[in-house]
């Protein structure tokens, strides 16, 4: 079977500095894979390479998605072909209706896939199916894309954008950064809710809380650009416990 | 005093000749104070010529190009087959063929009892001869003064005190003709105590040449009236406008004006606001979208000479390609003029290194207790939310036509009327396609 994602020996640097220094990653359909690491160890690094952000520079690996290589896809091509990034910091698009973005985002998605695109009423049924799923408030659709929305309400905004794009491997950035307990419950529920057998997850977060409610098949170590230790849930548990300055010397590096 | 005839320039001279021509001493027929109007007018245009680079009002639009071009003054006009009017919108439709109604091509059979839309050689003389000329003075303006020196006719619109128009009337100026031509449209509205109207003024030009239309727009607002006017300017690429709009605003009126851009060659608005009363409301929005080599400059005053009134300005910009904007909003409040309240946005994104906007508040205050503010600011496209679009699937160029809709959306939400709003949305679409 082949992967969805397969990050071999990835480089990568910013302005010159490197910060990803060889990091390798697989991940099958129906997987969830956390990656943790203390701050700048390249967690955040490796989501924007994955997401095409152009102020990073490839310096040296590969990247396969689905078989094909990522890193020579446009942004907007990685979206169709199904990979879902869901941000940190959603950006606030004032007077971008929430409805015109989504119908225009997945319609472009559906026609890649050889789907008719939705009209209005069909889109409006589905994005009222999908908010319901993640219990979005459904006032937010009738609003500008995030403008005004809280911390949490963008966070679960993201979560919503996964549930009506239908990817095949989402990667969620921090997700869970800046949320009280009952906004990260709502995120976690919402991802619960979408993992399937043929979608991947990459979830990268700084601390262990979310994955109380996001059980991880795998979790990753991240640290001075490596994956430096692999493990299952209970790595986490032991990171939350230790914190991650033990990592450091037990990691043998690549 | 006249300028000698040595420094005029050919199309001075051009103009000032023709108006002998047209009007000899011995025209009949007309009231006497159109025949006066004319006269002062021509004689303020040979005084003052057209306004160079010299001129601070001038600094950054040239006409210069255009008025090489050997305009004719346009006489006669052949009606067009159809005008296309606004899809959708259930409107009083007066269309003016040069500066004629036709009534073949108007629709005014609902208007309300007493409001007149009609030729000005048709209305009540003493109403025209109370107003015209009145708020779209000559002194010391060279574009409103040529308009006035070629006045035989233009569009009426009439609203008695205390009528209320519910569907808009909307103002056709239909301009034929070949070679390059100089169109003068005008236009005069008079809203009596309390009446209501929602008027759009609209060219619609077939002129084949290099052509200039040099169009006036005076408009009385009577006592507690509310009058809300809507331009839209698209003529093809070969064709200039100056546009003139003055408004006379009495104590307790509210007036709305909104100009969208979307074409030409040299576009100029000049528009003058005088609420001269206590309780006027003042309100001021512009879109342009400026393409190609076309120039889009939009100038304005605000004079606030009475206290106690309120004015808003909103005016947004995209620039593509070698096209050039300009804002100049000027809010001029007098010593007598306490407690206003006048505010001043001007946004524009600029899309090419080619483009250029040169914005220009001016904020002039004599009065002690105003609040005042005025904020301009010229940028790209914010790049983190291209990104964002762009992650969510949206080629670039859907996320750069969404994030530029959803900024020229600030302004055309601020038209009450659905259909003109969604004409305006598609036109704004129309424009961004590359």
């Amino acid at each position: 079977m082949t992967p969805v994602l397969e990050v071999k020996n990835l480089k990568a640097s910013v302005e010159g500095l490197p910060i990803l220094k060889g990091v390798d990653l697989t991940v099958y359909a129906g997987e969830l894979h956390a990656i943790m690491g203390p701050n700048g160890s390249g967690k955040s690094t490796l989501a924007s390479v994955l997401a095409g952000r152009e102020e990073y520079e490839v310096n040296g690996g590969t990247v396969l998605y689905q078989g094909e290589d990522l890193l020579e896809m446009e942004v907007d091509e990685r979206a169709r072909e199904g990979l879902f990034m869901a941000f940190q910091y959603p950006v606030e698009l004032p007077g971008v209706s929430m409805m015109n973005f989504l119908k225009q985002a997945v319609n472009s998605v559906r026609e890649h896939r050889g789907q008719k695109p939705l009209g209005a009423a069909a889109l409006l049924r589905m994005a009222k199916e999908k908010a319901a799923l993640i219990n979005l408030d459904s006032r937010l659709k009738k609003r500008s894309v995030n403008e005004g929305f809280s911390g949490g309400e963008k966070k679960r905004n993201e979560i919503f954008q996964l549930a009506m794009l239908d990817p095949r491997l989402a990667i969620l950035d921090e997700t869970d950064s800046g949320l009280d307990i009952d906004a990260l419950r709502s995120v976690a529920d919402g991802v619960n809710v979408l993992r399937t057998d043929d979608r991947a997850f990459v979830v990268i977060t700084h601390y262990q809380r979310l994955l109380n409610h996001i059980v991880p098949d795998y979790v990753h170590v991240m640290y001075d650009g490596r994956i430096v230790l692999s493990g299952n849930k209970e790595l986490a548990l032991q990171l939350e416990a230790r914190g991650y300055d033990w990592v450091s010397q037990e990691a043998v590096p690549a | 005093m006249t300028t000698s005839t040595a420094t005029r320039s050919p199309a001075e001279t051009r103009l000032i000749e023709a108006f002998y021509r047209l009007f000899s001493p011995s025209r009949n027929g007309e009231p006497g104070f159109l025949r006066n109007l004319r006269n002062e007018a021509i004689d303020c245009f040979q005084s003052l010529g057209f306004p160079g680079k010299k001129d601070e009002a001038w600094k950054y639009t040239s006409l210069s190009g255009v008025l090489r071009e050997p305009l004719t003054v346009q006489e006669q006009c052949d009606p067009p087959a159809s005008v296309h009017g606004i899809a959708g919108l259930d409107a009083h439709t007066g269309v003016f063929v040069g500066d004629t109604r036709s009534d073949s091509l108007s629709s005014l059979a609902s208007l309300p009892e007493g409001v007149i839309v009609s030729s000005l050689t048709s209305a009540p003389p003493a109403l025209v001869a109370a107003h015209l000329g009145q708020h779209a003075t000559i002194s010391g303006r060279a574009f409103v003064a040529l308009n006035t020196a070629f006045l035989r006719n233009g569009a009426f619109v009439y609203m008695p005190d205390g009528t209320v128009c519910e569907q808009p009337i909307h103002i056709v100026h239909a301009l034929t003709g070949a070679g390059a031509t100089l169109a003068q449209p005008r236009t005069l509205v008079v809203a009596g105590t309390g009446a209501q109207l929602r008027l759009i003024e609209t060219v619609e030009a077939h002129l084949s040449g290099s052509s200039l239309i040099n169009g006036v727009t005076e408009i009385f607002v009577g006592p507690d009236a509310h009058v809300s006017r809507f331009e839209i300017q698209d003529p093809a690429n070969h064709i200039s406008v100056v546009s003139t709009l003055d408004v006379y605003q009495n104590g307790g009126s509210h007036f709305q004006n909104n100009t969208f851009t979307f074409g030409g060659n040299v576009m100029r608005n000049n528009i003058n606001m005088l609420p001269d009363a206590e309780g006027c409301e003042t309100l001021l929005h512009g879109l342009f979208i400026a393409r190609g080599h076309s120039h889009i400059d939009n100038h304005t005053l605000v004079d606030h000479a009475k206290p106690r009134c309120f004015s808003s300005e909103n005016y947004r910009g995209i620039l593509d390609g070698h096209a050039t904007g300009v804002f100049n909003g000027k809010v001029l409040v007098r010593q007598d003029a306490q407690q206003i309240n006048a505010y001043q946005t001007n946004k524009s994104i600029v899309l090419a290194n080619t483009a250029r906007m040169y914005a220009k508040p001016e904020l002039e205050i004599y009065a002690d207790d105003v609040k005042c503010s005025h904020g301009a600011t010229t940028g790209q496209l914010n790049e983190e939310a291209l990104f964002y679009l762009r992650s969510r699937g949206l080629t670039l160029s859907q996320a750069r036509t969404l994030m530029l809709q959803a900024f020229a959306r600030d302004i055309i939400e601020k038209v009450p009327l659905q259909p003109l709003r969604d004409a305006l949305d598609q036109r704004v679409a129309a424009g961004l396609m590359h």
